[in-house]
């Protein structure tokens, strides 16, 4: 392979990658957006995602096969349900926690994140799940580089969905709300927006993108297990913090930088594989020390 | 569960007044000493296999209280502590294993690490909000893990073994009712140092910078040096318990010092009550003497346990025994 293949080769490793960390990091920076929380449960709905995506997806397989109808038909089912599975956290676990410090609620978050994983873990006994699709194994073929039809499905799924998202938010009434809500909630309080109802939503969207992303990674890696949420958690959360947290158009620069980064970072001596990780978190750590209001983000001061 | 909860909720009372019993300063030293006996006697009590998850349980009280100070008294949040207890141990594998240092001569080592350790993570980093110092921490401490697993000096994934057992006087110290005895002195002698820094000067100011920061600040406490103090306080008391942990076992691995670890002693001291000392004894004795006795349930264990503390941040935020400033 010569260095222009290896590099385009990257080039589409980064863009799938990096649609996935994108499709997290949405949820990740909406959610701060509207209540300020880091909401550490994320990866892990992310995780539900596939498992719920998974579930349907073994359900539908006899009726409509494992291509890609019963593919985006597990999506959608996936994202509904673990749409209404953010809901409910928020109204359970966060929503009691709001004007309670924010180690507290923080906490609390880390405390969701264990439930999920844990009972993850107990119905899967620990297993790796096997996540079968019908799909071929065609593609296009860029010179040396061998581009599957998966992945480009994948990608432009998660284009679909971002777009999506971009116009829910900028055409909406509810995205118009959920912008005003992360601007000044007792300012909309006053106003007569419903804020109660408008986080909700928030989560609803945010969790229904990461679900979105698992199924996906599940159909890219054909498997599935209780704690892969953990490190797309973590690098999501890197994704929207290079892009600046809050901001949505962020989270997708971010993501597909992140995963860009990783993919070629994958093709240093010495960082790439196990190091990988490493170069990822001090990426995080760099940022957030010289620019933590990411590419995008607006500078916030800290009122008293 | 949810039901007992709520149950025992609205009769805090009862609690509280058993609690101030406790708190009590003229039943204090007749405490101590059941305390001290307690500790004395339990090993013959319990047996080989009840000293050795007592050992465990000791271990935790002392990183539980280190991770108090970052948490409970300076108000961080810290998800990588168990990286500084991976600094602790892996210091004295390596000095003793690789070149053959005498297993005390690794402790001032150690700690040195250790400390360097808190000023690396903390220092550019405390000036950031505290959602994102969390973060930050949670990357550090996988940084520390993915380096022990693949750097050739800590022996990567299988970790170093054969670490020599220390010895006093010509005796070697070995067998698990020594290191139970070992842990359980260190652990009292945690207690005492974490009640002497929560009354200094500085103590004063970490639970002031935790109130509230921007007034601390205006009150002339330099909030950044302070809570590098406190960072660097928990790393010493992390590496104290790795060096132990790892003169105990005589191996160690990266496993040992997973998220998972970090997470086990963030529990311990939210459990029990952060910044409470006692509190958080308890908490440390929870969450190692619980998953044991909960050892039919399996697998559901580990759910179980983070569904308490889901019901415990929802209905007694400030942990089983809180702090009365809290």
């Amino acid at each position: 392979m010569s260095l222009t293949d290896i590099l385009i080769q990257q080039l589409v490793n980064g863009l799938v990658l990096g649609s996935f960390y994108a499709l997290v990091a949405l949820g990740y920076t909406m959610i701060f957006g509207v209540i300020k929380l880091l909401n550490f449960a994320h990866g892990d709905i992310y995780m539900v995602g596939a498992f719920v995506g998974f579930g349907a997806l073994s359900l539908v397989s006899g009726t409509i096969g494992a291509g890609w109808m019963g593919i985006f038909v597990a999506m959608f089912v996936a994202m509904i349900a673990v749409g209404f599975l953010g809901v409910v956290i928020e109204q359970v676990a966060y929503r009691p926690m709001l004007s309670a410090p924010r180690l507290s609620i923080l906490i609390t978050a880390l405390a969701v994140s264990l439930v999920l994983q844990n009972a993850a873990l107990a119905l899967t006994d620990g297993q790796v799940t096997a996540f079968r699709t019908d799909l071929g194994f065609g593609g296009v073929s860029l010179g040396a580089v061998f581009v599957n039809y998966t992945q480009i499905v994948l990608v432009a799924s998660a284009i679909v969905l971002m777009i999506g998202l971009e116009l829910f938010v900028s055409r909406t009434m509810y995205g118009k709300a959920m912008r005003a809500v992360s601007l000044d909630k007792d300012m909309c309080r006053l106003m007569g927006i419903n804020v109660q109802r408008v986080i909700a939503v928030t989560f609803f969207a945010g969790s229904a993108l990461a679900a979105a992303a698992g199924v996906m990674a599940g159909v890219q890696y054909g498997r599935i297990w209780y704690f892969m949420g953990f490190l797309i958690g973590l690098k999501a959360f890197t994704a929207a913090v290079i892009g600046g947290i809050g901001s949505i158009t962020g989270a997708m620069l971010g993501g597909l930088i992140l995963g860009l980064l990783e993919a070629f970072a994958t093709q240093i001596p010495h960082i790439g594989g196990e190091w990988k990780d490493v170069f990822t978190f001090g990426v995080l750590i760099l940022v957030l020390v010289f620019k933590p209001t990411g590419l995008l983000g607006k500078s916030e001061v800290e009122r008293m | 569960m949810a039901t007992n909860k709520v149950t025992t909720r609205p009769a805090p009372g009862a609690i509280e007044r058993l609690y101030a019993a406790f708190d009590d300063p003229r039943r204090r030293w007749a405490l101590y000493a059941v305390i001290i006996a307690l500790l004395l006697l339990a090993p013959p009590v319990v047996g080989r296999y009840g000293t050795v998850i007592l050992t465990n349980a000791l271990l935790y009280v002392i990183l539980a209280l280190g991770l108090n100070v970052v948490v409970g008294f300076a108000g961080l949040l810290d998800l990588g502590y168990a990286a500084f207890f991976a600094v602790g141990a892996y210091t004295t594998g390596i000095l003793t294993q690789q070149f053959g240092f005498n297993f005390w001569l690794t402790i001032p080592f150690a700690l040195c690490a250790a400390a360097i350790a808190g000023v690396i993570i903390g220092g550019p980093t405390l000036r950031l909000r505290s959602d994102y110092l969390a973060i930050v921490t949670l990357g550090f401490g996988e940084i520390v893990r993915i380096g022990a697993r693949n750097l050739e000096i800590t022996g990567q994934a299988s970790g170093l073994t054969g670490i020599p057992s220390p010895s006093v006087f010509g005796y070697t110290l070995t067998g698990p009712t020594t290191y139970y005895y070992i842990f359980a002195a260190l652990a009292v002698l945690a207690v005492i140092a974490a009640q002497r820094l929560l009354h200094s000067r500085l103590g004063r100011a970490w639970l002031y910078v935790r109130h509230d920061e921007d007034a601390a600040e205006a009150m002339g406490i330099n909030r950044v040096r302070v809570k590098l103090a406190a960072y660097i306080t928990g790393a010493v008391f992390g590496a104290i318990g790795g060096v132990f942990f790892a003169a105990n076992l005589g191996a160690i691995s990266p496993q040992s010092f997973s998220f998972q670890q970090s997470v086990l002693v963030l529990m311990a001291v939210i459990l029990g009550g952060m910044g409470k000392i006692p509190g958080v004894i308890l908490g440390a004795f929870i969450v190692i003497l619980g998953p044991e006795l909960l050892r039919d349930i399996g697998s559901l264990r580990l759910l179980v346990f983070a569904v308490i503390l889901l019901l415990i941040m929802l209905f007694r935020p400030s942990g089983i025994w809180p702090g009365r400033r809290s």
